[in-house]
């Protein structure tokens, strides 16, 4: 009776997620294989993977957008994550309570990815506010002078936009750590006579590290696969995965979907292996 | 730096953006390179505020997040109790039935769904939109009550029980009381989570649906900063509303805000 009962409270969540994120992957695999009915194409075949893999046109396309992404999402991981454990080691050894930094880093939360790449626009294009800043200083005549921080071909918009928007996000995963058992490892090693480096090698970092690490995975899985960013402030060449994959799949040629699919699920498989090793890193530990 | 330093900076850098929209959203005539706009004028704020596309897209935007808010906690609290408090056997199975879909990116599990969606008369529906933003939304909804649950007591029902309370009323009388902070703060996220989506909506709404995001990305394309900065106002005026009203709540380990990249 008791199994029955508390089978019923979790079934209907676990059967929608189920249905949809199961379909969702049936159906995506199988018109990567080309099982395209609309066009009454039932064959399965890998010659969609062949076209994004080694292909004349896609090949080149799927190699840079894959290095591209993984450019982005290795520099916008490892400047958050350096920029929050900065932070956090000089915080940590004054502070009891993380009430107020809580709050205000699930403020940052809040802000849409959209909305904060559009602010990110406005303030660092070579028409926006800076600029204009630079030029009443003097320090540029016109605004080609000013350097091109978004729609650039290095990615720094988005880099940018995503180093600003995850730190509040790692902030906040590291202050959990904090916050159950920060404070009395560091001021016993401060009483013994650690001095600061010391503290940070030896007692933060060996402390926050687990959950840094783990957050930094999500972060970075996050960056890979997503879309609204790049699409926003990033440039048609080179660009992400994700933006590569929504507008094949978008394409009026309704043979490119089937690429479009099979860019998105080597793109998902990519990411499960990072998870993946982090789960067992985790794991291991 | 110093704590205090630390949380007055990062408010700057929420308040900065907010800014720069109202100020690009009011300004008229503000060529480069003016630091200063010659004159404000709320006209075009206004017309946007008016223009039937921007109704349309917020009453929309609307409806589905705050249809998916109520439908995510009413599927996500029992599973959530049932996750958290009870012991059996494929426990950690379920919890990856949960976790996966946040790290898998929604560009493919929303193009695996369109022809699933178009099949089942659901695509270009409101419902359908709402079904799909369960997606990145439940996952949440679950594991933020899941780990307010865990600093939670629950020998308080058993006692009401003993005294002869019946189910319902120990929800109403000792679990939702006990519970609200979480279960609003987990509202408010699965409302924010849905109100910022794009990709799913696009994918299912198939230009039938309109969100404000779609609105945003097509003024995007265009390039018009202050059509940018007044639909950026439209889109976050009612985010900075619901989460002022629930920020005192997040400061707090027992809500369990479970927190998002």
């Amino acid at each position: 009776m008791a199994k029955w009962r508390s089978w019923l409270g979790l079934a209907p969540a676990s059967i929608i997620m189920l249905g949809l994120f199961g379909s969702s992957l049936g159906y995506g695999i199988a018109q990567s294989l080309g099982w395209l009915p609309f066009l009454d194409q039932r064959e399965l075949s890998l010659a969609a993977y062949r076209n994004v893999l080694v292909g004349q046109q896609l090949g080149g396309q799927w190699w840079s957008a894959l290095l591209f992404s993984l450019w982005v999402s290795c520099a916008a991981t490892f400047g958050s994550a350096c920029i929050c454990l900065g932070l956090l080691s000089s915080i940590a050894e004054r502070q009891q309570h993380y009430r107020g930094l809580s709050i205000v880093s699930n403020l940052h939360l809040a802000i849409p990815h959209s909305v904060w790449a559009m602010a990110l626009l406005l303030m660092l294009s070579q028409s926006g506010i800076l600029a204009r800043i630079g030029f009443a200083v003097g320090w540029l005549d016109q605004p080609k002078d000013f350097p091109v921080l978004v729609r650039d071909r290095w990615g720094i918009g988005i880099i940018l936009a995503y180093i600003t928007k995850e730190v509040p996000f790692l902030l906040l995963i590291g202050l959990a750590t904090l916050r159950q058992q920060g404070r009395a490892y560091l001021l016993v090693a401060q009483s013994l006579g650690a001095n600061r480096w010391q503290r940070l090698r030896l007692v933060l970092w060996p402390l926050l590290a687990p959950s840094l690490i783990s957050g930094s995975f999500l972060v970075f899985s996050f960056i890979f696969g997503a879309y609204e960013v790049p699409a926003l402030v990033g440039v048609r060449y080179p660009e992400m995965l994700a933006t590569m994959a929504l507008e094949l799949f978008l394409n009026p040629d309704l043979q490119a979907r089937a690429e479009g699919m099979a860019v998105s699920m080597l793109m998902s498989l990519i990411i499960l292996a990072v998870v993946g090793l982090a789960w067992r890193w985790r794991e291991q530990r | 730096m110093s704590y205090r330093k630390l949380v007055l900076l990062l408010a700057f850098l929420l308040i900065v953006p907010i800014a720069i929209f109202l100020v690009y959203a009011f300004a008229q005539g503000w060529f480069f390179p003016a630091l200063w706009p010659e004159r404000w004028d709320s006209e075009l704020f206004l017309r946007q505020l008016r223009d039937p596309q921007v109704r349309r897209g917020f009453e929309q935007s609307l409806v589905v997040a705050t249809g998916v808010s109520g439908l995510a906690l009413l599927l996500g609290y029992p599973a959530a109790r049932v996750l958290e408090l009870q012991q059996f056997r494929g426990r950690g199975l379920i919890y990856g039935l949960f976790f996966l879909p946040t790290v898998v990116p929604s560009v493919a599990t929303g193009i695996g769904l369109n022809i699933v969606f178009l099949r089942l008369d659901l695509a270009g529906t409101l419902f359908g939109v709402m079904l799909v933003h369960l997606i990145p939304v439940l996952p949440y909804v679950v594991l933020t009550l899941g780990s307010s649950l865990a600093h939670y007591d629950r020998n308080y029902e058993h006692q009401a029980a003993v005294l002869g309370a019946s189910p319902w009323l120990v929800f109403w009388r000792v679990s939702l009381p006990l519970l609200l902070p979480s279960l609003v703060v987990a509202g408010v996220l699965a409302f924010l989570i849905s109100w910022s989506q794009y990709v799913l909506s696009l994918l299912i709404g198939g230009g039938k649906i309109i969100t404000l995001p779609m609105l945003l990305f097509s003024a995007a394309s265009g390039g018009n900063y202050s059509l940018i900065a007044s639909l950026s106002l439209i889109f976050i005026a009612p985010l900075l509303l619901l989460l002022g009203l629930v920020a005192r709540y997040l400061g707090s380990p027992a809500t369990g805000a479970t927190p998002r990249p």
